[in-house]
């Protein structure tokens, strides 16, 4: 595969962002490239310059960021991000001739819920697996803000150390410790950042006591609020698939992100127990979480996104409001098939992601 | 009657006749290189093999029977079973368990002859204490260390260096109460165990036992090799016993068997009781988060480097700890921390039940208590192969071990009803494609 400047049409996918309350009310074209220099004022100056250089002066980075048609300009004394919660600047990804992400760019606003959708391998995960240290992307960078004006650039660090820094997420196959009860499974999470050592734990100090404590009474609490206070001792393996997948929302919650990556959280699930886990996630994004959303389930998509983000080929075709991304030709053509009417019953039949 | 002759059944009869032959020849006499088929005929030969194929049917009912069997069985010790069992049930009941066994333990070796003691403290105590320091990587972390015996050597060797002027040609200026030299030895193994790890620990299962079995020979080899070091194979002699004189405490500890005992006794209750609260702790939960995946515990915010590192550490220097009383004890030679030793401990572990602290400690009494039965009995050439038919069938009837952990039961019961499979380490791994 070429891997000449030919694909450098990044769209930096950019919705104005209302938060997760008020969705519905956007009023912008989805496809307008120009879209973010004339959003809302704060988003123009993200960290252009402060990526970069958090990516070691990469110039495929920097020729990167300059080709964005009509992008930010960097503001003097600015801080970056203004609400911006996550921004993924211009990732490729390659498996040796195999490309799995080319040149994707995307924001999410705090409180968003954003979805990303697209066919089989698109490379829906493969984003995912770049954004949490799965996977080390060849090109791009992906900078987070823990909270508002403290940029962090991600690519490079390791998994548990931007789980810390508050990315938290889900697998599209469900991975829980099997083993370990529906409460182990959360205190694993909810402890994360405690620091007690090996003596503290042995010799049962004050300190590791209460952190201890501390770690159950969130845990117990986060089971309260998946729904499974009534599985706390049982094995993670022996819950009925709905609420494995509501049990690793709950791990993942314990580790107290502000953005929350769910791969896929309705796969296999019944209509009742979609229309609960819907509910799950809006009351997340309530709480001020910032949810990014892999789903194929259109209705659930619809419900839910704030905004949507299309992938095909390992880039981004459109994004924008669920309703005009629905109306979309390119994605009508790329990712629906046919029309409109046929899509709801078509997508959320789609299988699983390629990888 | 009809159906215990089935052919399935015939082809175990077979089984267990050729099982029952081998048998008969193993224990049999020692041949020569000029008749090499003699011994063996010698072995089947004559009323010699009447017991063995006896037990070869014996054998073959209860595997065709038992099934049957297993219902009247069940109900013949159910009025022993169930009161144990409400009385362990019951609040306090594990507690009153652990006080029985721990009397067992303390009136044991006064009713055995010295030779037993000496055996109880060289080869059981000692090997409870490693395997509890190679359950903490094993049985916790899922890391299968096969050179875990190169720290109890590292101990040994530390304690010759600096407790004694004649141990070993290489000594240090000044010499060491073995006391002082715990912390020191502790230390440097739990270096060596990070120095080991923090290359080898991002490499997962199976590259990282080929890394330890090397790291094991290496230590073993040196030991062996480096004369004016090591003293090499004659080993380090008169490195002095343990003694304590602080705070108006005199005490020195001598030939007798019996005070090793106790002390050993106390220090590897101590280690039970210290490493039940680890595992309890967020630092045990990491462990198990590791060993059952370590891609979902990473991405849960697990610093599995780290994690896996420390357990590495701890285990290690156990070792190095139980490698000092090892020396100040009893003579000691480069034979002593062979691959077999290391295989034993692992075997042990295994044995005794992965991640469970009694199971390990019950696994070191039946094994070194089957070495020490069979000492005059055979060959110790032949002992090995005692071990690994007790081994065989240990795995085939109760993999879990003597003493499971809870954890390893759920995972070995996961497994057989087909959720994830237990691997050799207690890895339940999570059905489906990998991401």
């Amino acid at each position: 595969m070429s891997r000449g400047g030919a694909h450098r049409a990044v769209r930096s996918c950019d919705v104005l962002s209302r938060g997760a309350l008020s969705r519905g009310a956007l009023s912008r074209g989805a496809l307008s490239r120009g879209a973010l220099s004339r959003g809302a004022p704060t988003v123009g100056v993200s960290s252009a310059g402060g990526a970069s250089s958090a990516v070691g002066g990469s110039s495929s980075v920097g020729a990167g960021t300059a080709m964005v048609p009509g992008a930010r300009r960097p503001g003097p004394g600015e801080d970056g991000g203004g609400d911006l919660v996550v921004e993924a600047r211009d990732l490729s990804l390659r498996f040796g001739g195999v490309t799995s992400l080319d040149g994707v760019s995307l924001r999410q606003h705090r409180g968003e819920i954003l979805a990303v959708i697209g066919p089989n391998g698109a490379g829906k995960t493969s984003l995912f697996n770049c954004l949490t240290g799965a996977y080390r992307p060849q090109r791009g960078s992906v900078t987070f803000w823990p909270e508002p004006g403290r940029p962090t650039q991600l690519v490079g660090r390791r998994p548990h150390a931007i789980t810390r820094l508050g990315v938290a997420r889900t697998f599209q196959n469900i991975r829980l410790f099997p083993a370990l009860s529906a409460l182990e499974n959360v205190q694993v999470g909810t402890e994360v950042r405690q620091r007690y050592g090996p003596v503290s734990a042995v010799f049962g100090l004050p300190g590791a006591r209460r952190a201890e404590q501390e770690g159950v009474r969130r845990a117990l609490d986060l089971l309260d609020l998946v729904g499974l206070r009534h599985r706390t001792h049982e094995l993670a393996a022996s819950l009925p698939y709905g609420e494995q997948r509501r049990l690793e929302i709950a791990r993942a919650l314990g580790t107290g992100p502000s953005l929350l990556l769910l791969d896929e959280p309705a796969a296999g699930t019944n209509p009742a127990e979609k229309r609960d886990l819907a509910g799950l996630i809006g009351a997340v994004a309530a709480t001020g979480v910032s949810v990014l959303l892999i789903e194929h389930d259109m209705g659930l998509v619809m419900s839910l996104a704030t905004s949507v983000v299309v992938l095909n080929f390992g880039r981004v075709i459109a994004c924008g409001t669920p309703a005009a991304v629905q109306r979309d030709p390119a994605v009508i053509e790329a990712y629906l098939g046919v029309s409109d009417a046929d899509a709801d019953a078509d997508v959320g039949d789609l299988g699983k992601d390629l990888r | 009657m009809r159906t215990l002759f089935s052919p399935a059944r015939l082809r175990t009869l077979g089984a267990t006749i050729l099982l029952g032959l081998l048998a008969a020849v193993v224990t049999g006499p020692t041949g020569n290189s000029d008749e090499p088929l003699r011994a063996a005929w010698d072995s089947i030969a004559g009323v010699r093999i009447v017991p063995f194929l006896g037990l070869a049917v014996a054998l073959w009912l209860v595997l065709t029977l038992g099934p049957q069997l297993r219902g009247p069985a069940a109900a013949l010790a159910e009025p022993v079973r169930r009161p144990v069992g409400v009385a362990y049930g019951r609040r306090g009941g594990p507690v009153v368990v652990n006080l029985a066994l721990l009397a067992i333990a303390v009136v044991a070796p006064l009713v055995v002859s010295t030779a037993a003691q000496q055996s109880m403290v060289n080869d059981i105590g000692i090997y409870a204490l490693l395997a509890l320091g190679l359950n903490v990587v094993v049985g916790y972390a899922g890391l299968l260390d096969l050179g875990y015996i190169a720290f109890f050597a590292i101990g040994a060797y530390t304690t010759a260096y600096f407790s004694s002027q004649s141990a070993m040609p290489w000594h240090a200026p000044f010499t060491l109460n073995p006391f002082f030299v715990f912390p020191v030895a502790v230390l440097l193994a739990a270096l060596a165990g990070v120095v080991l790890g923090a290359p080898t620990l991002r490499l997962r299962g199976d590259y990282l036992a080929i890394v330890t079995l090397g790291f094991g020979e290496i230590i073993h080899l040196v030991a062996n090799n480096a004369d004016g070091i090591t003293g090499g194979a004659r080993g380090a002699f008169g490195v002095p016993h343990l003694s304590i004189h602080l705070l108006g405490i005199d005490y020195a500890w001598g030939i007798d068997p019996l005070p090793y005992y106790y002390l050993l006794l106390v220090i590897v209750v101590g280690v039970m009781i210290a490493f039940g609260r680890l595992e309890r702790s967020r630092i045990g939960r990491a462990w198990a988060a590791i060993r059952e995946d370590e891609i979902a515990a990473e991405a849960t915010g697990v610093a599995t480097l780290r994690m896996k590192l420390l357990a590495f550490a701890i285990g290690a220097s156990v070792s190095g700890f139980a490698g000092v009383l090892f020396a100040s004890k009893q003579f000691f030679n480069p034979q002593s921390f062979s691959l077999q030793a290391s295989f034993f401990v692992v075997a042990v572990v295994i044995f005794g039940g992965m991640g469970s602290r009694l199971g390990v400690v019950v696994g070191a009494v039946v094994l070194q208590g089957l070495a020490f039965y069979l000492r005059d009995k055979v060959q110790p050439a032949d002992r090995y192969i005692y071990f690994g038919a007790v081994i065989v069938v240990m795995m085939i009837f109760r993999p879990q071990g003597l003493v499971p952990s809870r954890r390893r039961r759920r995972e070995i019961e996961l497994s057989e009803s087909g959720v994830g499979a237990a691997d050799a380490l207690g890895a339940a791994v999570p059905a489906g494609p990998r991401s």
